[in-house]
């Protein structure tokens, strides 16, 4: 499979890829200790120049230019900091689980080279408080090795160049995978996400300039700058440059973390992970984590799985964890169970969105329970209506998208379980 | 107040504030939490909260919010060995539902509740546990355990149920 983790996940193998030993054998830390030899031409500046010709995008959900979101940050004496979101927790997606547990060298590598391009002299890596035995001793022991091996620390290998990287691990909170929620849970407080702007880059942890960055998207950066921005890019598409790695669940034979080159025809990656579960028919598929608006089979075959082409099929790649979902699903309770989860994870700041996940989690329950009204579907319209736009961060329109297009493509299921005393179309 | 902290806590706590600038503090709460709890085999008490504030220096109405907001804290008794089952929907697709429904009835309790012997918490998991691709999965005693079924459930379960 030639097109399958040639980037971020081309290093781990059947040896210990997670050690220091194994990744410097493979010329792991060149690029960083390279950086440090030779400053003068491979500055901040050019840096950043061949972090935003590579095209690489931000690849927590967002998809924001990572090159462009490091020229943000102001070129002063004030104190910075560069700061990762291994916080993962949009359903679906499990991808930077993989490379904190085979890969943590490179993306130790990575936050100090993105630590170099933006002045910050410390780091933290924000770890979801569920990895606590699994992902995060791998995590903590590459940072421990590579100060033993002074590639971190102060006066790197006498560079004058100095960078203290730390992990930390929350505690169980989605809304932490918020830039600013983030920052305020490193804070020690609770994750409720802070009014932008200021942005994080002005304002971010402890007040002072900062940049966070997804986990997958810092892990990009030692072979970006290794092989260059070209070598990158033309992984992908003119517009969707690279790979991601694909979170592939649900009705599928082989579920798997796929690291591919964006750009793909939606069947390619399918039949890479195997197919359909048992032959089973598609009917849907919610393409870049829970937060994406789901896209019956009729679309989403037509579809290239990058960017442009999820958003002019009104959906998103997010995080590229590709829900998939076979025939005879009922839609109703899988946009329920959807909908209990923005409901209980609700920071609870803003009252549209409080109030309103509550809402639509109680009118959707009521409708599986056969009580169901027939002002309901409109009524879900309505309370996602005023949730969309009215919040503080993302978490109030992610809760509202799921609602508006399962409605709007399978509005004849939840139409006939209301009519039905709760009876699934789906149960035939 | 600081002998309700065992040495080992205190060690752990301290490793945490060495992370933060200095007059940061706050930023070690939530480690320091984790260790606590972890003490306590699995539940936080207003006692060591106060605890927690005391040894950081800070006001304890920041150790409650801490403690109240984020899922992994449990302010009220629970039993020793804790079981998350994810339900989030790519384990709801693969069949989560009727796995957890059978620890239900296994255990005898509702998820979120504890056996009365004290030695089993059903937490009830709302975030989706980001092992998606091994679904079905749970997590037991923060490790994982993924493309579960009811046999491997059963065997999980009376293992630990055979444990002191």
């Amino acid at each position: 499979m030639s097109k399958l983790n040639q980037v971020i996940y081309s290093n781990i193998n059947d040896s210990n890829s997670w050690t220091i030993d194994e990744y410097l054998k493979q010329g792991g830390y060149s690029v960083w200790k390279d950086i440090l030899a030779d400053q003068e031409n491979k500055n901040s500046n050019w840096i950043i120049e061949e972090v935003k010709k590579s095209g690489l995008r931000g690849r927590g959900g967002a998809g924001f230019p990572t090159g462009l979101k490091w020229s943000f940050m102001p070129n002063n004496d004030d104190q910075k900091y560069i700061v990762c979101n291994s916080d993962e927790s949009e359903p679906g997606t499990c991808h930077d689980r993989d490379i904190l547990k085979y890969n943590p060298h490179v993306l130790v590598e990575g936050m100090a080279i993105a630590a170099y391009a933006i002045g910050a002299t410390v780091g933290y890596n924000y770890v979801r408080g569920e990895f606590m035995l699994e992902c995060y001793p791998r995590i903590e022991a590459a940072v421990k090795e590579a100060y033993e091996a002074g590639l971190l620390g102060g006066n790197i290998l006498e560079s004058g160049v100095d960078f203290d990287l730390y992990n930390f691990l929350g505690a169980g909170a989605y809304i932490c995978g918020e830039e600013t929620g983030l920052l305020e849970s490193l804070e020690g407080k609770q994750g409720k996400p802070r009014f932008k702007p200021p942005f994080p880059a002005n304002f971010g942890l402890y007040g002072k300039p900062t940049t966070v960055n997804n986990t997958q998207t810092l892990a990009s950066i030692p072979k970006i700058i290794e092989n260059g921005s070209k070598w990158y890019s033309d992984f992908g598409t003119e517009k969707s440059p690279g790979t991601l790695i694909f979170s592939i669940s649900g009705h599928i034979n082989n579920p798997g973390n796929y690291e591919l080159p964006l750009g793909l025809t939606f069947n390619e990656v399918i039949e890479i992970a195997g197919g359909i579960l048992d032959e089973r028919k598609l009917k849907a598929v919610i393409p870049g984590g829970s937060s994406t608006k789901v896209l019956p089979a009729k679309i989403i075959e037509n579809c290239t799985m990058d960017y442009e082409s999820l958003q002019s099929a009104d959906s998103a790649l997010g995080t590229g964890a590709m829900i998939i979902i076979a025939e005879d699903t009922c839609m109703v309770e899988l946009l329920k169970r959807i909908s209990r989860f923005y409901f209980a994870e609700s920071c609870g700041q803003c009252t549209p969105c409080r109030e309103g996940t509550g809402w639509l989690y109680r009118i959707l329950d009521r409708i599986t329970n056969g009580q169901g009204l027939s002002g309901d579907l409109s009524l879900l319209e309505d309370v996602a209506g005023r949730i969309e736009g009215n919040t503080i961060c993302a978490f109030g329109d992610a809760s509202a998208w799921p609602v508006q297009s399962f409605l709007k493509h399978y509005h004849h299921e939840f139409k006939y379980m209301i009519e039905n005393k709760g009876k699934s179309v789906a149960a035939g | 107040m600081n002998e309700l902290l065992t040495p080992e806590t205190k060690k752990e706590m301290d490793h945490w504030l060495n992370k933060f600038p200095k007059g940061k503090q706050r930023s070690a709460i939530i480690g320091s939490l984790h260790a606590v709890q972890h003490q306590n085999e699995g539940f936080l008490t207003s006692e060591l909260m106060d605890a927690v504030a005391n040894y950081l220096d800070v006001p304890k109405i920041q150790v409650y919010e801490v403690a109240t907001f984020y899922s992994m804290f449990q302010t009220k008794p629970a039993g020793k060995h804790e079981i998350s089952v994810c339900t989030n929907i790519s384990c709801m697709l693969r069949g989560s539902d009727a796995i957890l429904n059978h620890i239900e009835h296994k255990l005898g309790i509702n998820v979120g509740e504890s056996t009365s012997d004290g030695k089993i918490f059903l937490k009830e998991e709302e975030e989706c546990l980001a092992a998606c691709t091994g679904a079905p999965m749970m997590m037991v005693d923060h490790v994982y355990i993924e493309n579960i079924d009811i046999k491997k459930v059963d065997e999980v379960i009376d293992k630990l149920t055979s444990k002191s």
